[in-house]
């Protein structure tokens, strides 16, 4: 019985409790960085953003929530019911389920497993389920076309991911999370991480990121001013609120996954008295925000693609540049002897 | 032990089930998604033999992407699936054969090892122990030496089969409009815009 308690129930309550606390955290940030979104979104156009709800609107996102989660939730009569539930809670659970494995700080995962990138790879990939079954099941024309943009469109970017994915596999020579940040560990500080010796891919990724998780100025799917809201536009109440989470979380971990493949994750820029003070997950955290910095501000900045420049972006010019990339790395490490 | 067993169980049960619903739900839109359900616990049962790599690149290949271009046809096509059923029972000995001899095929496999023990001297170089190197690299170690060829040859048969599938599909119509960026690109204010001076009070022409 004692070793039932070691083995089994002591690791669970250690597991359970981990994940809690990443949820939590998660959640928290989640709606501050909503606000920030909103804030950076407002001020490009000099306008004040949401500043009603607490000192300068930071309680915003949770009067939001409480707004969602009182109101009906409306399920419309042609829709297919289990279906039209179970879409919101796919996308919201995926796109959590993603930061079990992301390294916040050296050895500060939930779980530290061997094939880290490649579970965030098939979980994200996985994100598309939540729009194909939230549009179908609604059983409207414009969620219809909605989802059917959005599903070539988060495939086709899927692949440049991965090919971005494969060269940074290459320098690192792992596919443990914790690994790859080690890797980017040297004597230039910040020159050692990878986006200076694979900018190409960095700003690949970065556009491939912001047409994965559907932001502007990819957002397609959702283009309010043709598709009304896309897939999405049948959704009220809580099924919304699990919509615009999970969007959210798959953009934050977006932020996580470019400061760890390309921007050395926990390390200190130098790894001199003033920087090294700070811990590790400061700077993951600092690091993430700026990427978030850059979301928000490509959001702002950015006019919408018309929809086949966003296929032609993918597929004419991500494909080839990160096949040629893929071959240049790995040339380069096998005949300059550099390979890990 | 206890708990990986409920857990092989659990999933096995689960994949059983989901397959039997993905030929016996009314609406093709549900068959795909007990499909998806069924692909992702045969990758539960992968993780619990230890074939993590194997597991995820199931789950990346076949649910993130086969199954999503399935949805994306079942979705866009109008299925009738009760005439779809109405021939079910004319190819009923044809589905029977097909399945006896996959199943015969399966318990030669699985007997071979029991009834001739010294067949495992002949199959696959056997990778180093999962305690020693990592999943991954046993898999590329094996896949990138011993059978290279093999892993080519593969490769060219699904580049002749892409390239077959596109030549089929593709047509070049003309009189379509279409866009050029690298003209686009290349204009310049010279000889997109022309400025002209216009006096108070006159139009241009």
């Amino acid at each position: 019985m004692a070793e039932f308690w070691t083995v089994y129930v002591w690791p669970f309550l250690v597991i359970a409790t981990h994940s809690l606390a990443v949820l939590v955290i998660l959640l928290v940030a989640v709606a501050f960085l909503l606000l920030a979104d909103r804030k950076i979104w407002a001020a490009v156009p000099l306008r004040r953003g949401p500043n009603v709800v607490g000192p300068f609107g930071l309680l915003q996102s949770f009067a939001d929530m409480l707004k969602f989660v009182f109101k009906e939730p409306v399920i419309p009569a042609g829709a297919n019911k289990a279906v039209f539930l179970l879409a919101p809670l796919v996308s919201a659970v995926l796109a959590l389920s993603a930061w079990a494995v992301i390294p916040v700080s050296e050895g500060w995962a939930v779980a530290n497993i061997n094939i880290g990138i490649l579970y965030v790879f098939a979980v994200s990939s996985l994100g598309v389920y939540g729009v194909i079954m939230g549009g179908w099941a609604s059983n409207s024309k414009y969620a219809f076309l909605g989802t059917l943009r959005s599903a070539a469109q988060m495939v086709s970017y899927e692949v440049s991911i991965g090919f971005v994915i494969i060269t940074v596999l290459l320098c690192a020579g792992s596919l443990n999370m914790t690994d790859i940040v080690l890797a980017q560990q040297g004597d230039y500080g910040m020159f050692n991480w990878y986006w200076l010796p694979l900018f190409p891919m960095f700003v690949i990724f970065f556009i491939s990121a912001l047409a994965e998780t559907n932001r502007p100025p990819f957002d397609l799917p959702e283009a309010e001013s043709e598709l009304v809201a896309g897939f999405m536009v049948e959704y009220s109440s809580t099924p919304y609120l699990l919509f615009m989470l999970g969007e959210y979380v798959a953009i934050v971990l977006m932020c996580a996954l470019t400061t760890i493949l390309f921007l050395g994750g926990w390390l200190p820029p130098f790894d001199v008295a003033p920087f090294n003070w700070l811990p590790g997950v400061f700077w993951f955290v600092f690091k993430a925000c700026l990427v978030f910095f850059m979301f928000s501000m490509v959001k702002a900045i950015v006019p919408r693609y018309r929809y086949d420049q966003l296929m032609r972006l993918g597929w004419k010019v991500f494909l080839p540049l990160s096949l040629f990339m893929i071959v240049a790395v790995a040339s380069v490490l096998h005949f300059f002897d550099l390979a890990p | 032990m206890l708990i990986a067993d409920a857990f092989f169980y659990l999933f096995a049960t689960i994949t059983v089930g989901a397959a039997v619903m993905v030929i016996s739900a009314r609406n093709p839109v549900h068959a795909v998604l007990f499909l998806i359900l069924a692909f992702v616990s045969s990758a539960g049962i992968f993780i619990l033999l230890g074939a993590e790599f194997l597991a995820f690149i199931l789950v990346v290949v076949y649910v993130g992407a086969v199954a999503v271009l399935f949805m994306f046809v079942v979705m866009m096509l109008d299925v009738d699936f009760t005439e779809l059923r109405s021939g079910f029972l004319s190819y009923l000995p044809v589905g029977a054969l097909i399945g006896i001899i996959l199943l015969a095929e399966l318990i030669l496999v699985l007997g071979s090892w029991v009834i001739t023990p010294e067949v495992a001297a002949h199959v696959a170089t056997p990778t180093p122990p999962l305690t020693e190197i990592s999943n991954t690299e046993a898999l590329g170690r094996v896949l990138y030496t011993k059978y290279v060829y093999f892993f080519q040859a593969a490769g060219v048969i699904l580049l002749i089969a892409m390239i077959g599938a596109i030549v089929l599909t593709l047509q070049h119509k003309t009189g379509v409009k279409r866009q050029s960026i690298a003209a686009q690109v290349a204009r310049t204010p010279a000889d997109a815009i022309e400025i002209k001076q216009v006096e108070s009070g006159k139009g241009l022409l």
